[in-house]
């Protein structure tokens, strides 16, 4: 599957199919901080993605002082 | 995963609240967490005009959108901050969030109306770009505020924000600024009110509610902000709260509930008793001659001094050869 990343931006392809959860700990991306996208909508942890996804992987931390 | 509400399928979980959400209650429960917020701080009457520090990122939108869902009068304002491209991209969301909603977003220019950008001015005046930067909004939103009779200005800090705030006072133990942690501070001295009505919310929870409403939003990163300590302690507290759910709730609220009240001396007497008079600049109310932002434009602006003497140049490498 193909995986969309930012903060930097970048691409990966996951071999499929696996479940959000196993995805975010096979890159060792922290739940607490990142939402995964799929056409557009939330996904959730449970989900199971097919090898042919096309997902977004989003941080969601942002600031300076604020 | 199913909804705790509905029983309908899931598309988020929220760990600390023990619950799986459907995109419909998902939305209601970020509203009704907003609106508890407000109750519970006694933030914003329904008469209120409000005035919304707008930076086009998706805590500013988020509750925009929510305060607007919750029959709140509020408009807008953004800051132009002259970060490259970032800026203008980031002015370009706030400006179409705005016309799509029919909602008024007032604009200002750090470059075209005061004669300094964020990364050259906190250069010249020997700050950190988020220092200036945080300095140079605070100041602006006051003013715009204050000029347009609101009666609040309402920014998107979150759980989150919060939290990071509260690690790095305690890290440090800065008493002062521990006093000054409510997610409401009264109006004083001429200035508005000042409300934070998503503390109730993580910032996963405002993306999610921007994806799920369909704003968009500037998802990337402020270029200036990578690497500062604020950053450093959001992620600290994030791998807690993977291993903790609920860390990140009871570290800000059950400090506001206990302990921040041993604080609030220290605020009062340090800035509430001192007099304010107007800055003999611009008029903003200040301790000093002139206000901290008025200093930051002088020395922001500031032309560099020319160095006297005699001066070398790099030989032409037609002169080099010769």
């Amino acid at each position: 599957m193909k995986v969309h990343l930012r903060n930097p931006t970048r691409e990966l392809e996951i071999e499929g199919p696996i479940t959000v959860s196993a995805l975010l700990d096979q890159l060792d991306l922290n739940r607490e901080s990142h939402l995964v996208i799929e056409d557009g909508t939330l996904v959730p942890a449970d989900k199971m993605l097919s090898p042919h996804a096309v997902i977004e992987i989003r941080s969601v931390i942002s600031g300076g002082e604020r | 995963m199913k909804c705790r509400v509905c029983r309908g399928p899931a598309i988020i979980d929220i760990r600390r609240h023990n619950a799986n959400f459907c995109a419909e209650h998902f939305l209601k429960l970020c509203r009704d967490q907003t609106a508890k917020a407000i109750d519970r701080f006694a933030m914003l009457e329904p008469s209120d005009r409000i005035l919304v520090a707008v930076s086009g990122g998706k805590d500013s939108l988020a509750v925009w959108d929510i305060l607007t869902e919750l029959g709140f009068d509020a408009d807008g304002f953004y800051v132009g901050l002259g970060i490259g491209d970032y800026s203008d991209t980031s002015a370009g969301y706030a400006r179409r969030f705005a016309s799509e909603r029919g909602l008024t977003l007032h604009t200002e220019d750090l470059l075209r109306d005061h004669g300094f950008d964020v990364p050259h001015g906190s250069r010249a005046a020997k700050r950190a770009p988020c220092s200036a930067c945080g300095l140079s909004k605070r100041h602006l939103f006051d003013e715009a505020a204050r000029r347009g009779g609101y009666d609040a200005i309402v920014t998107g800090h979150n759980l989150d924000d919060e939290a990071a705030v509260l690690m790095g006072n305690v890290l440090h133990w800065h008493t002062d600024y521990l006093g000054r942690q409510a997610p409401l501070l009264p109006a004083r001295h001429g200035f508005p009110k000042k409300a934070k009505p998503l503390v109730r919310l993580t910032e996963r929870e405002t993306a999610a509610y921007c994806v799920l409403r369909g704003i968009d939003y500037l998802v990337d990163e402020c270029p200036m902000a990578v690497g500062n300590k604020h950053l450093a302690y959001k992620a600290a507290l994030n791998d807690i709260e993977r291993d903790s759910p609920g860390a990140k709730y009871d570290f800000y609220f059950r400090f506001l509930d206990q302990a921040a009240s041993r604080f609030e001396t220290t605020l009062d007497t340090d800035t509430d008793q001192i007099p304010l008079a107007p800055c003999t600049r611009c008029g903003a109310p200040t301790n000093n001659a002139i206000c901290s932002f008025c200093a930051l434009t002088e020395r922001a602006t500031s032309a560099v001094p020319l160095r006297m003497g005699a001066t070398r140049r790099a030989p032409h490498p037609e002169e080099a050869n010769s």
